[in-house]
């Protein structure tokens, strides 16, 4: 199954495989939101949204509905 | 030719640039706006070795040269135009050491535009705490640069930054990456028909929507073999360019940087559990809030005591030492010191509002907020980022509405600006503030008093009114637009000292300057209104009461009384506020207080300076402004004019109502057209009236 950010729970981590560029805003890319770079769900709001990430060491919150564009791999420890 | 030379400080938000532009310019500064734009300018004057002067501009922060608002626009505008004025001879990157990574993508774009850069690696203090070391010489040679480590918090580095900055000159121009390898035969086909111009440059133009030269734009369109890129197609090179600038950054630092995380303590995460918990992060809000209004309340009194009571001395004081200056006495100790003691007395307040304001925002826990209320917000047709507007509306709506730009959808924005002025600004605390005094009885309960907790049902009310009209406006509002959005969550920190105290200045002075002109005027014009007067009952007022009451047997002070009031009534201003009368009685006001309310459509905070004027003109003793209302009599009804009723008509009034001019233009230039201004205008006039109808009918 192919997962995206949406289907971290809180503190797992995953690596970025790919980004829809059409759906997501370039501003997103450029703090650090590339394939190859990790992604971490730090903490999620009531009712998972906003969700809060760890970027490639960028700290940032995105809604739901661009999360679901962001492709990954699951890193289970 | 003087020797000053144009600095430009560009970087990331969260990097503490504007700590860098404080520790440079100290108080050496100036905030304006651009031409045309209400994009905030600030700039200063810093003194280099050897004795070179420095213009210093602190530009808006930004994430990158492709701008998506109208404030990161400035900097490309800046950087793109060789002929700007302040164009920089040297351009100052500043990056936060714990977002190197990140903050260098944007310092990589601007080496492509061949300016003479400095890197800027801040928060030094914050390296061992985390674990990191650099190898600045590795770093220098490869980023083409020189680079200054610095910790404004610490203020180490400073100097040797200064000394940095005024040998601009030997500074590479060099980029540090070939950009235009991601689509070769593309890149090269521009150059060939441009081959003067920057490539990069071009770049930028052909991918940005802002306005930069227009000639240029024109002259790229006009070639037609530019335009086979479509938008998807150049937002796709957009993508490369930001890939291969990541992999040379991470290539670059994979040697220039160790990180340690054995070494690193996390403050963020262990603060981050409980501020962002979905509890406890909502209480905690609340109770900081809470504090905010209790200290506004309680800790200013003793100031403003004393303001009070000097500014009445003072007028006294001036009618006792010239009382031959006969009407120009009467003007300065009556109609100007009253008007300005009238705002000078709200200072401490303001002060206080901007100190946590500015606290909440430096300290990294408004983006915290942000997070916690965007799902609510969302479902009022408002964004997360719509709680720093509504937060910073109780200052001031103007900023307000100017921080709204951040808002990525246009349809959250728009809402956002039409509610943000029902949030309760600090025009209106000078109004609420005097009313509850008067009308609200003392005593507490559970520690705080009555009267701190009116005043925070008013923010409530001020707060839920925005957010209820939000609602409607999104179910009214048939607007699409794309909404994406991204926040970003900076680490915490203490406040520095020195940035919160500036910030508190400069907003209390922008207050007090730009109302007290205002203040002033009004304050002139109500009491050459309320000095003179049409015909016999104002000018033969003497006679007219001194033969009405001469069967009874009254002290000559009591006459006098008489006389004046009498006067008052049938002066210019008088006679305007009996006009009006009939639409405000139903609302609890006497005439009085209904001039008072047409000069506050000027600004609010008129209406106390206004009383003031009126009432001072009235009677000659040296009652304060407060006492002086207390004793007035509802001319109608009896007993006294400010009640219970009155008071709450009047507060919820001062709530709904659109009475700032500065607002309305500030709305005008921001949605671009007459039509929303006027639309809130209207319909928050009305909500006004009729909700200031029914409260006092219900109540009296």
């Amino acid at each position: 199954m192919q997962h995206t950010i949406v289907h971290l729970k809180r503190g797992e981590k995953g690596v970025i495989t790919d980004v829809s560029s059409e759906l997501i805003p370039l501003k997103l890319l450029e703090m650090g939101c590339l394939p190859g770079n990790f992604v971490e769900l730090v903490q999620v709001a009531p009712f998972s949204d906003p969700l809060y990430l760890n970027i490639n060491g960028s700290h940032l919150a995105i809604r739901k509905e661009t999360a679901i564009h962001i492709l990954i791999d699951k890193i289970d420890e | 030719m003087s020797k000053q030379i144009n600095v430009a400080l560009i970087g990331n938000p969260n990097t503490g640039k504007t700590s860098v532009f404080n520790a440079l310019t100290g108080l050496n500064q100036q905030v304006g706006n651009y031409p045309g734009i209400t994009v905030e300018k600030k700039e200063g004057i810093c003194k280099l070795p050897r004795g070179v002067k420095a213009h210093i501009i602190d530009l808006p922060g930004t994430y990158s040269l492709n701008a998506s608002s109208l404030d990161e626009s400035v900097v490309i505008e800046l950087l793109l135009n060789k002929n700007d004025k302040d164009f920089p001879d040297v351009a100052v990157v500043v990056s936060d050491v714990e977002n190197l990574k990140r903050n260098l993508l944007l310092f990589t774009q601007i080496k492509d535009l061949e300016i003479p850069c400095l890197l800027v690696v801040n928060m030094a203090d914050r390296m061992r705490r985390k674990g990191i070391t650099l190898d600045i010489g590795y770093l220098e040679q490869q980023l083409e640069t020189k680079i200054a480590v610095i910790s404004t918090r610490k203020n180490e580095g400073i100097e040797n930054l200064k000394q940095q900055i005024s040998n601009y000159k030997e500074l590479s121009v060099k980029p540090c990456l070939n950009a235009s390898e991601i689509d070769t035969e593309y890149f090269n086909r521009l150059q060939k028909a441009f081959p003067n111009q920057l490539l990069y440059k071009l770049w930028l133009v052909i991918t940005q929507d802002v306005n930069f030269g227009k000639t240029d734009r024109k002259d790229i369109d006009a070639i037609a073999s530019f335009k086979t890129k479509s938008k998807g197609d150049l937002k796709r090179l957009q993508q490369k360019e930001t890939i291969k600038r990541y992999q040379f950054i991470n290539n670059v630092l994979k040697r220039g940087q160790t990180i340690d995380i054995t070494q690193a303590t996390d403050v963020r995460t262990k603060l981050d559990r409980i501020l962002t918990h979905k509890i406890w992060g909502y209480v905690i809000f609340f109770f900081i809030l809470l504090t905010i209004f209790q200290a506004i309340y309680d800790w200013s009194s003793v100031p403003m005591d004393w303001i009070d009571s000097s500014f009445a001395s003072l007028s006294n004081w001036v009618k006792e030492t010239f009382p031959g200056g006969g009407k120009v006495t009467d003007l300065i100790a009556e109609g100007i010191i009253s008007g300005l003691g009238g705002i000078v007395i709200f200072i401490p307040q303001i002060a206080f509002l901007f100190l946590f304001i500015s606290i909440l925002e430096e300290s990294g826990y408004m983006s915290r907020v942000v997070f916690l209320m965007d799902r609510i917000m969302r479902r009022f047709g408002l964004s997360g980022k719509s709680i720093v507007p509504l937060i910073s509306g109780t200052a001031c709506a103007i900023p307000a509405i100017m921080a709204t730009r951040n808002i990525e959808s246009w349809k959250e924005r728009l809402i956002t600006i039409l509610v943000t002025p029902f949030t309760t600004c600090s025009a209106r605390l000078p109004v609420y503030l005097i009313i509850i005094s008067l009308v609200i009885p003392e005593g507490r309960i559970l520690g705080l008093s009555y009267q701190a907790l009116t005043l925070m049902l008013l923010y409530l009310i001020g707060f839920g009114a925005a957010v209820g009209s939000a609602w409607i406006l999104n179910k009214v509002l048939k607007i699409k637009s794309k909404t994406f959005f991204v926040v970003e969550m900076p680490n915490y920190k203490v406040p520095l000292f020195k940035n919160v105290a500036l910030t508190v200045l400069e907003k209390t002075k922008a207050f007090i300057f730009g109302a007290g002109k205002i203040i002033l005027a009004i304050s002139i014009v109500l009491w050459v209104l309320a000095s003179y007067g049409p015909g016999e009952q104002f000018n033969n007022a003497e006679n007219i009461i001194t033969e009405q009451y001469a069967a009874q047997d009254l002290t000559e002070d009591e006459l006098q009384q008489k006389i004046a009031s009498h006067k008052l009534e049938h002066s210019f201003i008088g006679l305007t506020g009996r006009a009006i009368e009939p639409a405000i009685r139903p609302l609890g006001y006497d005439w009085k207080i209904g001039i008072a309310i047409v000069s506050s459509f000027a600004a609010r905070e008129v209406f106390v300076g206004t009383l003031a004027t009126i009432y001072s003109v009235g009677s000659d003793d040296e009652e304060t402004i407060k006492n002086r209302m207390a004793g007035e009599v509802n001319p109608i009804l009896g007993g006294p004019l400010f009640n219970f009723a009155s008071g709450i008509s009047l507060l919820l009034f001062y709530a709904f109502a659109m009475q700032c001019m500065s607002t309305l233009a500030i709305v005008k230039k921001e949605t671009n057209s007459w039509k929303w201004p006027t639309y809130q205008f209207v319909i928050m006039t009305a909500i006004a009236y009729i909700v200031a109808l029914l409260s006092f009918q219900f109540l009296k």
